[in-house]
């Protein structure tokens, strides 16, 4: 550990507020700050501890403007090599003038065979990164009056004020082992308290142009949009700014709706702008929801978000599960994960929480998901306001399949105590009760609500009951309500590490349900080649271009007849992936549901990302459909093709990713050569699922002409 | 029948060239192209803005959100020796120049005068026999003038004229206020051809979205007049070859383009439209006209019809304009 520093850079002013982040600095330090203000003005906006060890430390002050820097040289929002500069410049680890030079060779060196205009850009960056670089001249003596805001708030459950606010301060190796909850259970909804502030622009509402389709919310990866419908009379305590208007349509014209933008979570990723639909008619490039500078709104939206909050839920058994509209307005319980920005898998987790709320049992392979999705300190998995949330585990790699399963199996047996119970006692608790529980059918929110009323009414009058059997069915009451069993993770662990296990639950037959977060590559891990790359996708051990189709992990699946298969991609059809999920989960039976989730490792704008998955399943790489066995019996045919025939090249899509590009631009040859064997691939994998999903109907004809 | 012709210094076959397009963006095509009769083949356009941002695109995100995370440094395999377009187009030029027999010609769009030296000298290097110079430049900067704009393209000429030793085309738009003052000005500063006219895609208006979109539109032969007109009034009066450009859709165009005063026709949409086998139908339709009409060769029809050598010189100006207006009454029924 560095205990006394020479050198400390601060690359995201916003630690200022909540860190003392020169506490180790050493006597004489040099301090280098990434920061928006000048350096004339920057001092007037540092907390007074800050300016105190300044001072007392007799610490060097450097401030740069390292985004503007990155913008003007064309580098987009990569700050690296601006503060490395900086530290080169003003360390003092090597006399400057050699230290810029050294900077200057390393990149003739690598950027050199690519062209000397590509250098003297370099080069224009080092040269804009020293212009910017200025040194404060510091007061001496301290005249802020900001002091560090607390990590966690006073009105924060204990735990986290007590051990995850340490964590996140840095100073989780001072806690002791005794801090640790004992049982190995972590507390969920956690990733609310950690306000991260990472965008410098958020998204901004305009409730008039606004036509309230929901679309923002729902491809928010952060939940980061919210909406909400309320009776007028709430918003006579609303803050000033705080936008309440009349929803659309005829119905409830006596509520309000209102578009809530939680900006210190937002990660700045601009898909909410690129999906939405709604533009100005006297400004094109003025949507409904627009990117603007954080800053000037920031105080204004916290103060929105707060009444917000203290606006009600709405009751799920209302809710139309079955359309965008309806889903933005139930509440996410999976929010403000560490997961990158515009990420394309937790959209869909998101969306899962708000369909099965917190009936949901995950199992979570190792990767992405069980990184952004437990990983300490903070947790996203979230509660509703009376404390109840998914609960959610990881294992290991590859054996996700078999530990969902065990859940599955778990509350099979559970259930089975419970139901075998409550016949005994029947008699004890009320026949009309224990039959009303028994065969309550739990297929909608609201019977689900009827069911958990009954329960709370059983587990009531248990508690005055002394027998053994009571006791027992009252801890196994709860069993009796429905639960969601998810079993979830990437293509490394569904195509590749794990699917041994998976094949083996699917095979079992029993009512569990997966969700694959298809990157068609190790995400997490960096970027290797999985089974389900496609054809020409360049990855690490597939440098060359992956030269074998992508395993159609879905066929397998379909092959076996009696489980649930669905493709789905969000930014093709949002109405079908909300299909999909539901028909899943519905289904007493296993059930699969491959997603395609873009990712930073296919090398995109990820706000395009919801635009790329358009055009794969335009392209027909990746084909939308549902396979229900339960339209076997009825004598229909299982497969149905959500997505019509390709209309365009898998090229026009492929070449908008750098997966399949940077091919092109090292081996053009063989990049082609992949290529029409991708489209190959595509096509012969289109007339296969087409022939399936017409079988019937082409039966149906020959015996009428017949 | 003798449709030689000779273009910018380079003596070719006939006066059917393959004008900038996707089509020269693989070797197969441009044999084909040369099988089918084209006398000449002019590169797609290399743009340099282009490349630049190719560049950038691939190092941004090839070396996106890495050393961010222990676990993941990266994420894609590391690229070093990867080519963005221009060593890519240099390659071509050169595998299609060593094995093709006809000439094939550059096609350079820069944006900085380095650009503009520097590609230029690698396309003589790998080869081309020619260059084209495709200036693509729309004036939206308003303190622009018209003498600006003017001087710049004498300027990008001058500056590979004064780099290279191959012959240098310049490929115009319509869209100058004196565009025989203009030719005569390009012609002066050492064109080896000038090439008429460009097709600017211009950006189209989707309303239901409104969002701006372009599509590439195939030209036909409506769009053959204005080339037509000017090839004809500058046929005799400057020294540099002539190439028609736009509007090519039959033998009969490349006939009226050659009485204009053309040296070579130059067509793509013909092509895109057809497919490549369709060179070999226009030849042969030209040969068949030629030979019923008693022609010996291109170059006795060549400028036939030009404002220096028709009976009435005047119908290329504002006579003409004049007396087409008194021709035309509206219907009653207007």
């Amino acid at each position: 550990m560095i205990t006394s520093a020479d050198f400390i850079g601060c690359h995201q002013a916003q630690f200022l507020d909540q860190f003392d982040i020169l506490e180790q600095a050493a006597e004489g330090a040099t301090f280098l700050l990434n920061s928006i203000h000048s350096a004339d003005e920057v001092w007037a906006h540092m907390p007074r501890p800050i300016q105190q060890s300044i001072i007392s430390k007799k610490i060097k002050f450097y401030v740069i403007d390292a985004y503007k820097v990155a913008r003007d040289a064309h580098m987009g929002g990569r700050i690296n090599t601006i503060m490395q500069t900086c530290f080169f410049a003003i360390s003092g680890v090597l006399p400057r003038e050699d230290a810029i030079q050294k900077i200057k060779d390393a990149i003739k060196k690598t950027y050199g065979k690519k062209g000397e205009d590509v250098v003297l850009q370099n080069y224009a960056a080092v040269d804009a990164t020293l212009a910017g670089l200025h040194q404060v001249t510091v007061p001496t003596s301290v005249s802020s009056k900001i002091e560090l805001a607390a990590v966690m708030p006073a009105h924060a459950p204990q735990f986290l004020r007590d051990v995850t606010a340490r964590i996140i301060e840095g100073k989780g190796d001072d806690l002791p082992v005794s801090a640790m909850p004992i049982d190995g259970t972590y507390p969920t909804a956690t990733t609310k308290w950690e306000k991260r502030n990472i965008s410098q622009f958020v998204p901004e509402w305009d409730a008039d142009l606004c036509i309230q389709c929901g679309s923002c919310a729902f491809v928010c990866p952060h939940a980061c949009i919210r909406a909400k419908l309320y009776d007028q009379d709430k918003l006579s305590n609303a803050p000033e700014g705080f936008r309440g208007v009349k929803p659309k349509g005829k119905d409830f014209q006596d509520q309000r709706y209102t578009l809530q933008i939680y900006v210190e979570d937002c990660t700045g990723c601009e898909l909410c702008v690129t999906v939405c639909p709604a533009k100005s008619k006297e400004n094109s490039a003025h949507r409904a929801i627009n990117m603007v500078e954080k800053e000037p709104i920031h105080q204004r939206e916290i103060t929105n978000e707060k009444f917000f909050d203290t606006l009600p839920q709405p009751i799920r058994d209302n809710t139309n599960f079955s359309s965008v509209r309806g889903i933005q307005f139930i509440e996410p319980l999976f929010e403000f994960s560490g997961a990158c920005s515009g990420c394309g898998e937790t959209p869909y987790l998101k969306l899962l929480t708000q369909l099965f709320g917190d009936r949901m049992m995950v199992a979570n392979a190792t990767g992405c998901s069980s990184i952004y999705g437990g990983n300490l300190p903070t947790t996203p998995w979230a509660q509703t306001s009376e404390g109840c949330g998914p609960a959610w585990a990881n294992s290991l790699f590859e054996d996700n399949a078999e530990f969902g399963f065990g859940y599955a199996l778990t509350n099979e047996m559970h259930e089975g105590m419970a139901r075998k119970l409550l016949q005994t006692l029947a008699p004890t608790v009320g026949d009309t009760l224990a039959k009303a529980i028994l065969d309550a059918p739990q297929l909608t929110d609201a019977e689900i609500t009827a069911q958990r009323a009954r329960v709370r009414e059983l587990k009531n009058k248990l508690s005055s009951i002394r027998t053994s059997e009571a006791k027992s069915l009252f801890t196994l009451a709860d069993r009796l309500i429905r639960r969601s069993v998810w079993v979830i993770g990437g293509d490394g662990w569904a195509y590749d590490i794990g699917y041994g296990g998976l094949d083996h639950v699917i095979a079992s037959g029993r009512n569990i349900n997966i969700l694959v977060l298809d990157t068609e590559v190790y995400s997490n891990t960096g970027g290797q080649a999985s089974k389900s790359t496609p054809i020409g996708a360049i990855a690490k051990f597939a440098n060359g271009g992956k030269e074998v189709g992508k395993k159609d992990l879905a066929m397998m699946a379909m092959a076996y007849g009696h489980v649930y298969v669905a493709k789905i991609a969000m930014g093709a059809n949002r109405a079908q992936t909300i299909q999909a999920m539901r028909e899943a989960e519905a289904y007493n039976g296993p059930s699969i549901v491959i997603a395609y989730s873009h990712c930073i490792a296919h090398g995109i704008a990820m706000k395009d990302g919801l635009e790329q998955q358009k055009l794969a399943t335009q392209c027909g790489h990746w084909p939308l459909f549902r396979y229900d066995p339960r339209r076997t019996p009825l004598g229909e045919n299982p497969l149905v093709l959500d997505s019509a025939a390709p209309k365009s090249a898998f090229k026009d899509y492929a070449y908008n990713e750098i997966r399949y590009r940077m091919l092109s631009r090292q081996d053009p040859e063989h990049a082609d050569v992949l290529m029409k064997r991708a489209q190959a691939y595509v096509d012969e994998r289109w007339k296969v699922y087409k022939d399936m999903a017409d079988h019937g109907k082409k039966q149906d004809g020959e015996t009428a002409q017949a | 029948m003798n449709l030689e012709t000779h273009y910018m210094g380079l003596a070719l076959k006939n006066p059917l060239v393959a004008s900038a397009s996707p089509l020269a963006k693989n070797l197969d095509n441009m044999r084909a192209m040369e099988d089918a009769g084209a006398s000449a083949i002019v590169m797609f356009s290399l743009f340099e803005e282009q490349i630049k941002q190719e560049r950038e695109s691939l190092e941004d995100f090839a070396n996106f959100a890495g050393e961010s995370y222990a676990e993941s440094l990266s994420y894609f395999p590391k690229a070093s020796d990867y080519e963005v377009g221009m060593e890519q187009y240099m390659k071509l030029i050169q595998k299609a120049s060593t094995s093709l027999h006809i000439p094939v010609i550059g096609s350079l769009n820069g944006t900085t005068k380095h650009g503009w030296i520097q590609y230029a000298k690698q396309m003589q290097e790998a080869g081309a026999s020619g260059i084209e110079l495709n200036v693509f430049f729309i004036p939206a900067d308003f303190s622009l003038s018209g003498v600006d704009v003017e001087s710049r393209y004498v300027d990008i000429l001058s500056a590979v004229k004064a780099s290279v030793e191959i012959p240098v085309a310049m490929k115009l738009s319509p869209f100058f206020s004196s565009i025989g003052n203009m030719c005569k000005r390009l012609d002066n500063a050492g064109a080896d051809a000038l090439v008429l006219f460009n097709r600017f895609y211009q950006p189209d208006f989707d309303i239901e979205n409104q969002e701006i979109y372009s599509n590439l539109q195939l030209s036909t032969s409506s769009e053959i007049r204005l080339p037509l007109l000017w090839i004809a009034v500058l046929y005799g009066k400057i020294s540099a070859s002539i190439g028609a450009s736009r509007g090519v859709e039959k033998a009969e165009d490349i006939i009226k383009y050659i009485m204009a005063g053309s040296d070579v026709v130059m067509t793509t949409s013909a092509i895109l439209r057809n497919g490549i086998p369709y060179f070999k139908t226009m030849l042969n339709d030209l040969e068949r006209w030629m030979t019923e009409h008693e022609y010996e060769s291109v170059q006795q029809m060549k400028g036939s019809m030009s404002q220096e050598k028709v009976a009435n010189p005047t119908a290329f100006e504002r006579a003409n304009y004049i007396k087409l207006l008194k021709s035309w009454s509206p219907s009653d029924t207007l």
